[in-house]
């Protein structure tokens, strides 16, 4: 963790990791859980039957449309269906497939590049590529940004594929441009990658290494030029991301004709060594972290995706999914402790704040739970969710907390006003 | 699920977990926590110690000068701030917080604007204006709308003025240099009366004047340290020399030469240099906006030119950052426009 500099009126500086260190292939894991989303409503197990074969790459879905679904990353049987509650209260079925060992392949991936194959089958990839924009009618979506940074400090499982995996990108944009009808592809990578970059056939552009610029946001700002504006996606503006590794995965279902069932994991020991790992998507945390020999005890936190923005979560058995790129595992000495000391005002937060968020004002009103007046006055919307203002917080006030929960209340109370409507 | 094949024995919070591992004595226990996981290191503590490590040149200089009713006025007035703290603490029911260093920063501040001739109950009353007063009356420590020592300064000043006069509190002292307050003199007797003190001199502190706020060259270390370290916001002091330093010169300048003084006379007597580092500067009462700050400091500086020439007082720096304070608020409302910020059409 980057201490304050001694010159302390200049920001600090927190770059990504570069030179992503080598891939360990882990073995296929006794057992694999998937989180299959459930529908508002839903009851969950559907169709699926405890005691059930089922082949690597095999789609597992529940609904009668079928509509969600994941892809087993191993050959075996099910052997349990429970609800499981994630973050912000995300309902899923948590699927879970006693592995035999061997990959007994499905070949129900027909290789067609449309947009009902890649619906139908390419949604569950590992890095969570997401077609359903390209569903919808009233996203008009012009331009596919190809991040090859990560998305957090410390982590280097994108930057990995961008490094060796350049073939796969390469065929992977050339079925999206079949897929989706976009032609203006974006490769985003770091400095050092642009040689790699520059074979996939994609416009490369660079983003400076430093945090908080390989954030989405950050990318629409610097590179395409456009903002965001408070409460609009990306794809409000015509742009979608797909991780690097996503795009390589797509392209590796089309060379091989399997969907590809391996997610690459960096993981962080608590003395800072880092491993990058390519592990079945679904196994357990607990199970990468023995195979990399890192330790987690008492007390520790168990951080899934990176020390920026990731979640500390509480328990090792939950699975390693789509989007986990990065496992870190810190100390309680070493972690972040808030506070509930007030703020001081001492302005750290307004001068590092990526968007020029008045964060000191917005922090007063979601202390005091006015979250619609926080939005209203502060900004709250314009956030992007970098946790820098509470990295530098001298009061050590848990800020990018406070912002999800006032943005999560509202989402609440904004659903809660359009359904009585 | 009617099935025919036995289901494995699921753990009770994760069902998915294998059967084996299940049983394998208790669960560890994570700490469960958002990011970010990181931190700078920075704690209210570290930021507040700073401050006190900043004024200790100013405070032995005044200390060397006075002698032990320096060192009793400094050690009563931290001592007495950090009691009073803990008062309000009790009263509150809430944790103690003196041990932030925030309550004993206050007590040195107002300490080093007190004279070495300040009655012990002058200090204790003057503790309590700054801490229960002006801050813990408010909410406390991030709480405060107005400076916490200026405001105990501006009651004492109004209430016991013969303490502050410093040609009356101060003429047992005979330390080498000529013991009337510079401020004083000009008010009094125009700018004829100041060629006595060289601006080295004042720099130097060979002045009269407070404990802690004649000794120019340490305060000035001082400050440039925290700004340096980014414990106060350099754009407010700044902008708050500059500020005094164009006022005087205008009035030098267009002014009577016989009554205004220079800018540098201005910046190197009375209150100016605490007040630029350690008083205007503070935290919660200052904006924190680049130009807010700037305007704010600006503005200090020139009102405390304005009453030092024309107004009734002495010395304008307690009165000219408080009023400042009150308009702090408004100030920081001018800020740049967040990026993705939707505007609405008024």
């Amino acid at each position: 963790m980057m201490k304050r500099s001694f010159v302390g009126f200049t920001k600090p500086r927190l770059r990504y990791s570069t030179a992503p260190s080598p891939v360990k292939e882990l073995p296929v894991p006794r057992q694999v859980t998937l989180l299959l989303p459930q529908a508002a409503g839903g009851n969950g197990s559907g169709t699926l039957k405890i005691g059930q074969a089922v082949k690597t790459g095999q789609r597992l879905s529940s609904g009668s449309d079928g509509e969600t679904y994941v892809i087993s990353s191993v050959t075996g049987t099910v052997s349990g269906l429970a609800p499981y509650v994630g973050n912000g209260g995300r309902r899923y079925t948590a699927i879970t497939i006693a592995a035999t060992g061997t990959d007994d392949w499905d070949d129900s991936f027909d290789k067609k590049a449309g947009l009902a194959t890649a619906l139908k089958f390419l949604g569950c990839l590992p890095g969570g590529p997401s077609f359903k924009v390209f569903d919808n009618p009233e996203k008009n979506v012009r331009t596919i940004v190809v991040c090859g940074m990560d998305q957090d400090l410390l982590l280097t499982a994108n930057q990995y594929v961008v490094q060796h995996e350049g073939a796969d990108i390469k065929v992977g944009i050339e079925a999206l441009k079949k897929i989706t009808g976009v032609d203006r592809f974006l490769l985003v990578v770091p400095e050092y990658l642009v040689q790699q970059a520059t074979g996939t056939g994609a416009e490369v552009k660079t983003a400076g290494n430093e945090y908080p610029n390989g954030l989405p946001a950050m990318i629409m700002k610097n590179i395409l030029g456009q903002v965001v504006l408070a409460g609009e996606t990306p794809e409000d503006n015509g742009v979608t991301f797909f991780s690097a590794e996503a795009v390589a995965a797509v392209g590796a279902a089309f060379r091989t004709g399997r969907l590809p069932v391996t997610k690459t994991v960096t993981v962080v020991g608590k003395d800072g060594r880092v491993t990058n790992v390519r592990t079945k998507v679904g196994t357990a945390v607990g199970e990468v972290l023995q195979a990399c020999q890192v330790s987690a005890e008492d007390g520790d936190r168990l951080i899934l995706g990176g020390p920026m923005t990731g979640a500390a979560t509480y328990s090792d058995a939950l699975p390693v999914q789509l989007v986990t790129d990065g496992v870190v595992v810190q100390s309680g000495e070493a972690s972040a402790q808030t506070t509930d000391y007030p703020c001081v005002n001492c302005g750290e937060c307004v001068r590092i704040c990526p968007v020029r968020i008045p964060v000191n004002m917005l922090v007063r009103f979601l202390e005091a739970g006015m979250y619609n007046d926080a939005a209203e006055m502060y900004d709250l919307d314009c956030c992007i969710e970098c946790g820098l203002c509470a990295y530098v917080c001298v009061s050590r006030i848990p800020i990018l907390h406070y912002i999800k929960l006032g943005k999560y209340e509202r989402s609440l109370t904004q659903e809660a006003e359009a359904a009585s409507e | 699920m009617s099935n025919t094949k036995k289901p494995t024995i699921p753990h009770a919070l994760f069902p998915w977990k294998p059967a084996q591992e299940a049983g394998k004595g208790p669960e560890k226990r994570f700490v469960v926590a958002y990011g970010p996981h990181w931190h700078d290191g920075t704690t209210i503590s570290r930021r507040n110690y700073h401050m006190m490590i900043a004024a200790l040149p100013a405070v032995l200089f005044g200390i060397g000068q006075y002698g032990a009713p320096a060192v009793g006025v400094i050690a009563l007035s931290v001592g007495c701030a950090m009691i009073w703290e803990a008062i309000a603490n009790l009263a509150g029911k809430k944790p103690f917080s003196i041990g932030d260093g925030s309550a004993a920063v206050t007590g040195l501040l107002l300490g080093m604007l007190l004279p070495a001739s300040a009655p012990w109950w002058l200090v204790v009353i003057g503790t309590f204006l700054a801490v229960i007063v002006a801050r813990q009356i408010f909410g406390g420590v991030g709480f405060n709308p107005l400076n916490p020592p200026l405001m105990a300064l501006a009651i004492l000043m109004l209430s016991f003025y013969g303490v502050f006069d410093f040609n009356e509190s101060l003429r047992d002292y005979d330390l080498g240099f000529p013991m009337t307050y510079p401020l004083t003199d000009l008010k009094a007797f125009g700018t004829a009366a100041i060629g006595k003190f060289g601006i080295g001199d004042l720099i130097m502190g060979r002045q009269a004047g407070a404990i802690g706020s004649t000794f120019g060259l340490g305060l000035i270390a001082g400050g440039l340290y925290l700004m340096i370290r980014g414990y106060i916001r350099w754009e407010i002091s700044l902008s708050f020399l500059a500020g005094i330093f164009v006022t005087a010169f205008l009035f030098k300048t267009f002014g009577d030469s016989a009554k205004y003084a220079g800018p540098l006379f201005h910046l190197f007597s009375g209150y100016t240099l605490i007040a630029a580092f350690f008083l205007v500067s503070e935290d919660s009462s200052s904006p924190v906006n680049f130009l807010p700050m700037i305007v704010f400091g600006a503005a200090a500086g020139l009102m405390t030119v304005l009453i030092r020439n024309i107004g009734a007082y002495v010395d304008g720096v307690p009165y000219s950052i408080l009023i400042l304070n009150l308009g702090n608020p408004l100030l920081d409302k001018i800020r740049p426009k967040a990026i993705g910020k939707v505007v609405q059409d008024a």
